[in-house]
């Protein structure tokens, strides 16, 4: 039986497992080292209610201080770690502190694909990631300011809706001819961008950003097309990458995140990954992925901390994502890739549709438009690997149960 | 702060002095309720927070919106009281809410 179990990343994996290894009994050491100083927090209101001013800053945490007491975590927040042997089961911090472990939890996260052209370093050029970008951002907003996001995927959607709520201009520039191209369908790319639109946000696409400019302070945006666009500051979201350093310089096998199998296992036996940060296997869809979603942080800190306790749990999930645009929900069930037909569901016009992905006559996916009960039925039916009757399944009056 | 009786789906009741102007599913996150899973964090996109509520105290909640009524419908057991803890804001018309969570949440 293991004495101590270290996690590294205070973020939802690490969170998740902390409440898993007491919940199942865990009695032993159990210490938890963040980078950031903050208790551990949930990510997705940074974009919304959060940078919107209308959400108290305790409500984010996960669990309160007395929590961390009373379960005797040992927490060693705002500081990085800088050095893992695992060799000798030992982690180093920046602070020169070494801790040693006999399990190692990694949930190291995902950072912010950086912008690269000229200018990209200037003040008030904003990134949104943590709840210290928050304050940054908020100092440079005025009422009546105008903000133009660059990336046109869920955090710049979600900052543009947010900034219009706050009184804000905001122009979103996207690179593809579509906004959220790489994670819905054209159908649901159309509706957003009219919902934005029709809100005020100015959506451009097929818009490449060569360079900032400004003295000092990011003052326009130049595009490829010549187009120059004046803004008081500028939001970037183009993207996240998986943080694997740590577990790269260690020797551990990284691959576009840190390799694990579906028991969460690192290429070392005594070392486990959770969340943004691994490359593992989807079992539902036989292929590896690497996934930037609050259900597979949860699911995989979970699963690692049950098998840190010898338990041998596989992680077989469905995955799944939400996003909050104005008064639209988005629920996306699944995985797309590899489908040969999309189905729509509904109409655009009644703000209630879904889109349903399908191989042949088995449902791979589903994007649902405020829309709870086809996403709800979509994930039971995409876990059961259902075959679908494609001519039912457009009938929007049936129930995606009933297509069957 | 009304008062919330919790009752974890082992059968332990856990009385918890509510704070005003945060949901049930944050009172019992804080607390760290057993069977309350809340994964979205009150985003109405998961449905790992679903309570049933004692029947006596339904008429004092507003009822759930389409999202919710979706949500609920393909939860795990869904009865007539069920609800999804994020959607309920703690009032002072709660004292006494009896809130039993159910035995899994999917």
């Amino acid at each position: 039986m293991i004495s101590t179990i270290l996690i590294i990343g205070g973020g939802q994996a690490g969170a998740q497992a902390v409440d898993t290894l007491r919940r199942e009994g865990f009695a032993g050491r159990l210490l938890l080292v963040g980078e950031e100083p903050e208790l551990p927090y949930q990510r997705p209101p940074l974009s919304k209610k959060y940078l919107a001013g209308d959400m108290a800053p305790d409500r984010l945490l996960f669990r309160h201080q007395s929590f961390y007491d009373e379960h005797r975590v040992e927490l060693h927040l705002g500081v990085k770690a800088v050095r893992l042997d695992a060799a000798a089961h030992r982690v180093t911090l920046a602070d020169g502190r070494q801790l040693t472990y006999d399990g190692l939890l990694l949930c190291l996260g995902a950072t912010s694909r950086r912008l690269t052209c000229a200018g990209a370093d200037l003040a008030g050029v904003h990134y949104l990631r943590g709840l210290a970008d928050v304050p940054p951002i908020r100092a440079g907003f005025k009422p009546k300011g105008r903000v133009v996001i660059i990336g046109g995927g869920y955090i710049g959607l979600e900052t543009a809706a947010t900034f219009i709520h706050m009184g804000c201009e905001a122009i979103v520039l996207e690179m593809a001819d579509r906004v959220m191209n790489r994670v819905v369908a054209p159908a649901v790319s159309d509706y957003f961008a009219r919902e934005h639109r029709a809100h005020g946000v100015d959506i451009r696409c097929d818009m490449r950003v060569v360079r900032l400019e400004g003295a000092g302070r990011v003052e326009r945006v130049v595009c490829a097309d010549g187009s120059s666009l004046a803004a008081d500051f500028v939001v970037v979201g183009v993207g996240a990458a998986a943080v694997t350093q740590l577990a790269s310089e260690a020797g551990l096998a990284c691959d576009n995140g840190i390799l694990v199998d579906e028991y969460c296992r690192t290429s070392d036996p005594s070392i486990y990954a959770a969340g943004d940060c691994t490359n593992h296997p989807s079992l539902r869809y036989a292929k590896r992925v690497r996934l930037e979603s609050v259900d597979n942080a949860f699911e995989q800190g979970k699963t690692a901390a049950l098998n840190l306790l010898g338990r041998q749990v596989t992680h077989d999930r469905v995955p799944w994502f939400w996003s909050d645009q104005f008064d639209n929900k988005l629920l996306i069930v699944g995985l797309a890739e590899g489908h040969d037909r999309q189905i729509l569901r509904g109409s655009l016009e009644s703000r209630s549709f879904s889109v349903c992905y399908l191989k042949g006559r088995e449902l791979l996916a589903v994007e649902a438009i405020n829309h709870s009960k086809d996403y709800m039925a979509a994930r039971k039916l995409i876990a059961e690997r259902a075959l679908l009757d494609p001519a039912k399944l457009a009938d929007p009056l049936l129930g995606l149960k009933e297509a069957v | 702060m009304p008062k919330i009786v919790f009752i974890e789906p082992g059968g332990t009741r856990r009385e918890i002095d509510a704070p005003l102007g945060i949901t049930l599913m944050e009172v019992a996150r804080q607390h760290a309720v057993a069977g309350i899973v809340a994964q979205c964090g009150g985003a109405c996109a998961c449905a790992t927070c679903h309570v049933y509520i004692d029947p006596t105290h339904l008429a004092k909640l507003s009822p759930p919106e389409d999202m919710e009524q979706g949500m609920l419908e393909t939860a795990w057991n869904p009865q007539p009281n069920s609800r999804l803890s994020c959607q309920i804001h703690i009032t002072p018309t709660l004292e006494g809410l009896k809130v039993t969570v159910p035995a899994q949440q999917r």
